[in-house]
Order: structure tokens, then sequence, then C-alpha cells
């Protein structure tokens, strides 16, 4: 046992763990359950019946009630644990009559069940019985509305718009970023000085002219109109033009003269060595274009051209908040950003602590 | 995939055998090459010719033509128009139906006998936006950029899994803040977790979004709770780049812990903390989406801030006053223009020395 408490509390150069060091790690444990906690909350509430949201206070884990089939009956019957004379025992409800529950025996099924005698329904209160549970997950959560409302719509189109806006987003700033290291053209610096003015400046402080653009052009209510004005983000052309800088000319040159076409050096030559850059940016433009919403909502108002955020956004404002399929599709939401994330968090981490960018 | 020319026709006599997944992903992979191949001697057959036009110096231009058109149109474009439309009035979106009347949706803006009571203002939806707004800069930044200054000292300490815990805080940075928003409406609602916890602990349960304090507090706390792992990542990056030799050096002289984190740390730190004050500044005048979703500005107008106040008064209203929301967005594009300046200075300003 002191080899492993050794182990734990050792610290390089020898040092023990001090006041400092317990607190440290006591503030961790604390930062992981409040960052975490409340995604995991949602995850299990997410499988959670309707009848089970509504519980107060409410229980971790999602749980259904023990049902038995029996003859005569269109419904299952719930199951009790009933205490009767200090005796337990498993009983199928029948019916519930006030503050009075009947029950029969599905062990001793009565020769009718739907008409047993008075001997053989037993009448108990309903605090004397207790329902018997199991683990359970409500899938019915996330299948139903992906069926019966447009959440399969919704999920298309976010992953259509986040898909080609990325696409657009990297081959038109590699472009320019291109342009920008690897020429020395009249103007240059002046275009260049625009982007880095603009990296600060968000859509929102330009909503009413980019809607009325978007309208010239037909792009209200498209896919498009979505995609499009935000392509051209000066963080990528940024981002790519520092990295581009950092690649040697001569090769470019003894490519030259080799006899290779612009495009082809650009193609074959700066893109695959920017691959780091092109990396981080591809990372960056799927989270912004997922998790995009005051755009789209501007933009889409027919609900079959919605996005996830913007389709989540306006089921969970109805009156009557289905909170059991609000919260699946949350998830369902959340889940790709966290998988990304899984995989790459490394990559992200030093990716943004290196760059210090965010949109 | 299973409409490959191979498996289209089976053979009737005899039961089409199993393609193994290998070859249908190879004959795939084959095809987009092919596909992809065809691409690229398209794109140079149209290019070329450009090429030889132009010389290859000049083929900068073209590079840079499809960034700079969209950037051109959606951007720069929109940016001079938001100046005419701030000057317009009307509820028509075509700036030729729209009637010049120069700076009176300004004057409209601040009519107002007291800056600092909303109620005596003209447009008192503005004022009480910016009054709130205020409030949650301050609070957000000054409470985030503390609590992320912490996080990445304690980061930056001998500590296991560290790579474990910093994804852990960085983590929400990445959610929607549309998720943000619901996942904490789930918690704090009237039968949520936390009014569970509370109950469970004797506590009486509070209405927590629909009381304007609590509201206030709530929506500021979870925009910390998004955003902060981003901020913890940019200033634990700014803590590595002190070199150590500092703190052995203090050490030997005899400097306590904190005399090192006051007179060694801080001061060195100081320019990181300047990004990521003015990069919060930024974030945080333009707080609005997640708010929208958790209280959609309630309760009354509790939490209502400038972007959601442009957004109604431009798009949402029954009748749009979009000259108004554009004199809005004007203003403040001018309070972001402001941090940019002094980023930019500041950065001038580190680069130098």
């Amino acid at each position: 046992m002191t080899t492993i408490r050794n182990f734990l509390i050792r610290k390089r150069g020898g040092r023990r763990m001090d006041i400092t060091d317990v607190l440290s790690y006591l503030y961790l444990a604390a930062g992981t359950l409040v960052m975490f906690g409340p995604v995991l909350w949602v995850a299990l509430s997410s499988f959670k019946t309707q009848g089970q949201l509504i519980e107060f206070p409410p229980r971790l884990l999602p749980y259904a009630q023990e049902t038995v089939e029996i003859e005569g009956y269109d419904e299952p019957l719930p199951l009790y644990l009933v205490t009767i004379d200090g005796e337990e025992r498993v009983l199928a409800q029948i019916r519930r009559v006030g503050i009075e529950a009947q029950m029969i025996d599905p062990e001793k099924l009565p020769a009718n069940p739907t008409q047993p005698t008075d001997e053989e329904r037993i009448r108990v209160p309903i605090d004397a019985r207790e329902p018997i549970e199991r683990l359970s997950l409500a899938w019915e959560n996330y299948t139903e509305p992906l069926e019966k409302f447009r959440f399969g719509t919704y999920l298309k189109n976010s992953v259509i718009v986040t898909i080609v806006a990325t696409l657009i987003t990297l081959v038109i700033n590699s472009m320019a970023a291109f342009a920008l290291s690897k020429y020395q053209f009249k103007g240059r610096d002046a275009i260049f000085v625009l982007i880095i003015a603009t990296l600060m400046i968000p859509i929102s402080v330009i909503l009413v002219p980019v809607f009325l653009v978007i309208t010239q052009l037909n792009m209200n209510n498209t896919l498009w109109g979505v995609i499009i004005p935000g392509a051209a983000t000066p963080t990528g052309v940024f981002l790519l033009r520092q990295y581009m800088l950092t690649i040697p000319d001569e090769l470019l040159e003894s490519a030259r003269i080799d006899g290779a076409s612009e495009w082809r050096i650009y193609w074959q030559i700066v893109l695959p060595l920017a691959r780091p850059a092109l990396a981080v940016l591809t990372i960056f433009s799927v989270m912004w274009r997922w998790n995009d919403f005051l755009w789209p909502l501007i933009v889409l108002n027919r609900s079959e051209l919605f996005t996830l955020q913007v389709g989540l956004n306006s089921f969970q404002g109805e009156l009557q908040i289905q909170w059991h399929y609000v919260l699946a599709m949350t998830v369902l939401t959340l889940l790709p950003i966290t998988a990304v994330f899984a995989f790459l968090q490394r990559f992200i981490t030093t990716g943004i602590a290196t760059t210090g960018l965010k949109g | 995939m299973l409409d490959t020319p191979q498996l289209a026709e089976p053979s009737p006599e005899r039961a089409p055998e199993p393609t193994p997944p290998s070859s249908v992903i190879g004959w795939l992979g084959q095809a987009l090459f092919r596909v992809y191949q065809a691409l690229m001697a398209a794109i140079e057959l149209l290019i070329n010719p450009l090429e030889r036009w132009l010389g290859a110096r000049r083929m900068a231009y073209f590079f840079l033509l499809p960034n700079m058109l969209i950037f051109g149109i959606f951007v720069l474009f929109p940016m001079l128009l938001n100046f005419f439309y701030s000057g317009t009035a009307g509820t028509r979106l075509m700036p030729q139906d729209r009637t010049w009347v120069g700076l009176d949706n300004y004057e409209t803006i601040f009519d107002c006998a007291n800056f600092l009571d909303p109620n005596s203002c003209a447009e008192d939806m503005f004022w009480r936006a910016a009054q709130n707004t205020t409030v949650f800069v301050v609070f957000q930044v000054g409470g985030m950029v503390l609590m992320a200054l912490l996080t990445a000292v304690i980061l930056n300490r001998e500590i296991v899994a560290r790579g474990f815990f910093r994804s852990v805080f960085f983590y929400p940075v990445l959610l929607s803040p549309v998720v943000v928003g619901l996942i904490w409406k789930w918690i704090l609602q009237r039968f949520g977790l936390l009014n569970g916890l509370i109950s469970g602990v004797g506590g009486e349960p509070v209405q927590w979004l629909l009381e304007r304090d609590w509201a206030t507090f709530w929506v500021i706390l979870i925009s910390i709770w998004a955003q902060m792992g981003f901020y913890t990542l940019i200033l634990l990056a700014g803590l590595q780049a002190i070199p150590g030799v500092l703190y052995e050096a203090s050490e030997i002289d005899g400097a306590g812990a904190w005399q090192r984190f006051r007179f060694i740390t801080l001061p060195l730190l100081m320019p990181t903390m300047f990004v990521v004050l003015v990069l919060a500044l930024i974030r945080a005048v333009q707080v609005f989406d997640q708010v929208f979703v958790l209280t959609g500005g309630g309760p009354g107008t509790a939490t209502k801030y400038m972007v959601q106040y442009i957004y109604e008064t431009g798009f949402a209203a029954q009748i749009p006053r979009r000259g108004l929301a554009s004199a809005a967005s004007v203003l403040l594009g001018g309070v972001l223009m402001l941090f940019t300046l002094v980023q930019l200075w500041l950065g001038r300003k580190s680069e130098a020395t």
C-alpha cells in the first residue's frame, strides 16, 4: 500500500505532495464534475420516459416499470412489490380506485383474469406497494422525432451545410493565402490589412445589409444563403498565410524551372505541405458551421430548410416543451462535435494554444 | 454501394456471391480517383490558357479572386451599406424603396433625458439592452479571466494527466450555443436537477430563470462555463512560455510562492492577459444565442442584450425597423472596432519590446 501511495504522491525532484497539490487536485476534480456533469446529466435524462422526466426529485438513471402480459388485457399490467401481513409478494395492478389499488397475482392467475372473484382480487392501499423497476433506455425519444418531426431533414441540412461550406472555405481561403504569401504584386499588403481589419467584425454587426444582399441574389431561404456569406473567413486566410510563409520559396522556383504551372504548384506542392494548417482550419470550420445559429435563423424561414440548431430552437420554443424529444435531439446535436473532440482533442487544444484563434 | 456494376446483374443460376467489402471499397476508391483525375485535368485545361494569357506573376489575382469576390460582396459591401441603411427609414428592404432621413435614427437612439435611466429615453429598449450588456460584459469578462487564470495556473503545476484536465475544461467551448442553452435550461427548470439537489438538502426550490437577478446571474455563469476553457488554453500557453530559470533563481533568493506569482508570473503574463481580455470583451459584447435559447431575453427584459435588440428590431418584429437596427449595429461595430484597435496597438507594443 505504501508503495502505491508513494507512487501516486511522488513528484519530480523527489518532493512530497503538499497542501497546494491537494487543493489543485480538488479543484480539478470539481472542475471535471462541473464541466462534464451537465452534459452527462442531459445524456442520462434523454433516455428517460416522459413520465420519468417529471419525477421530482429526479433520479440519476433511467428506469422503466416491469410489466407482465396477461390474457384479456390490452395493455401489459404494471408489477408491484406489495407487503401483505409482513410477507412480500409480486402483484400485477389491474386498476386503481382512489387510494386503493386492485391487484392480481400473476403466478396464480384467476380462471377469468379480467373478472377476478373477490378472493382473487387483492386490495392494497397505494402506499403499501412499490413499483418494480429495471434500467431501461427509452430509445423512442431518439427514433420518434426523426420520424414524426423533421429532425431527419434538419440533420441532413446541417451535414450538407457543414461539409459544403468547409470544402469551399478550404479551397478559396487556401488559394487566397497562396497568393498573399507566395507572390509579389501591387496592392498585396493593402488586401492583407483589409482582411486583418475585418478579423474581429462579426456578422452580427452587418445583419441587415447582408440579408439584403442575400435577398437580391435570390439566396433567401436556401442553404446557399447560409453557406456562402461566411465562406471567405479572414481567420482562415490569416492562419493559412502565416503557415505558407514558412514553406521555402526555392521549392516553388525549382518546380517552375521544371515547367510546372502555377495551379500545379498550388495544388501539388503548397497544399500538401500546408496540411497541418488545413487540418486546423477544417476543425474550426466544422465547428463554426455545425454550431452556427443566428445567421441560419435569419436566412431560413421554411422548416424543411432548418439546420439542427435552428430546428432545435424552434422545437424548444413551443409552449409545451416536449423535453423527452428536446433532450434526445440535443444529445444528437452535440454527439458529432464530441466525437471529433474525443479523437482530436490533443490536436485541437495544442492547435488553438499555438494559433490563438477562434471565430 | 450495392449498385456497383459487378453486383447489379447477378447470374440467374448462382446466388450472388457476397463481394468482399475490400473490393467494393477498392472499386469505389478507384472510381473516385478517376473522377478526381478527370476533374483536375478539366481544371488545368481551363486554367493553363489563363496562365499563358496573364503570365505566371499575375496568376496571384486569379488565386485571390474567389475569396475576395465573396469577401467583397458579403463582408465589405454590407459594411458600407450598413452606414447607408442607418440613415434611412421605412419597413421595406430594398434600398431604392427607403426614405433618406439623415441622422434621425441616431437622434432617436440618443433622445434621452438621462442616459442612466432607460425609461427617460425615446428608444428605451436600446438603452435597456445597452445597460444589460454592460453589466454582462463587466461581470462575465472579469469573472471569466480570473477563473481562466486560476485554472491555467493550476494546470501549469506538476499535475498528473494534465492533457486530460486541459481537455476537460475545453470541452464546453465546442458545444453550440443552442445546446449550451438547452442543457442549462433543463438543469435550472422548476423540477430540474439543481432544485432536486436543493430540496434534497432541505432547501426551497427557486425559479432560477423567472427571477430577474437569478436569471442574470445564471446567464453570466453559464457563459463563463461555456467559454473559459478557450482562454485557459491561451493563458496556459503564455505561462509555459515563461522561462523556468526565473523561478529557480527566485527560489534561491528565498522568494515565496505568492511573491513568485506576484513578481514573475503576473508581469510576464501581462501581454497574454491583454490579448485574452480584449478577445473576451469582443465576444461578450456580442452575447446572444445561448441566452436567447435559455431565457429568450426574459424575465421581462432582464437578459435582453444588444445583438438580440438588433435581431428583434430588424427582423423578428412585426414591423421591422431596419434603419434603427442598422444604426444600432453601426454603434456596436464602433465599440468592437475600438477594442480591435486597442488589441492591434497592444500587439504592436509587445512585438516592439
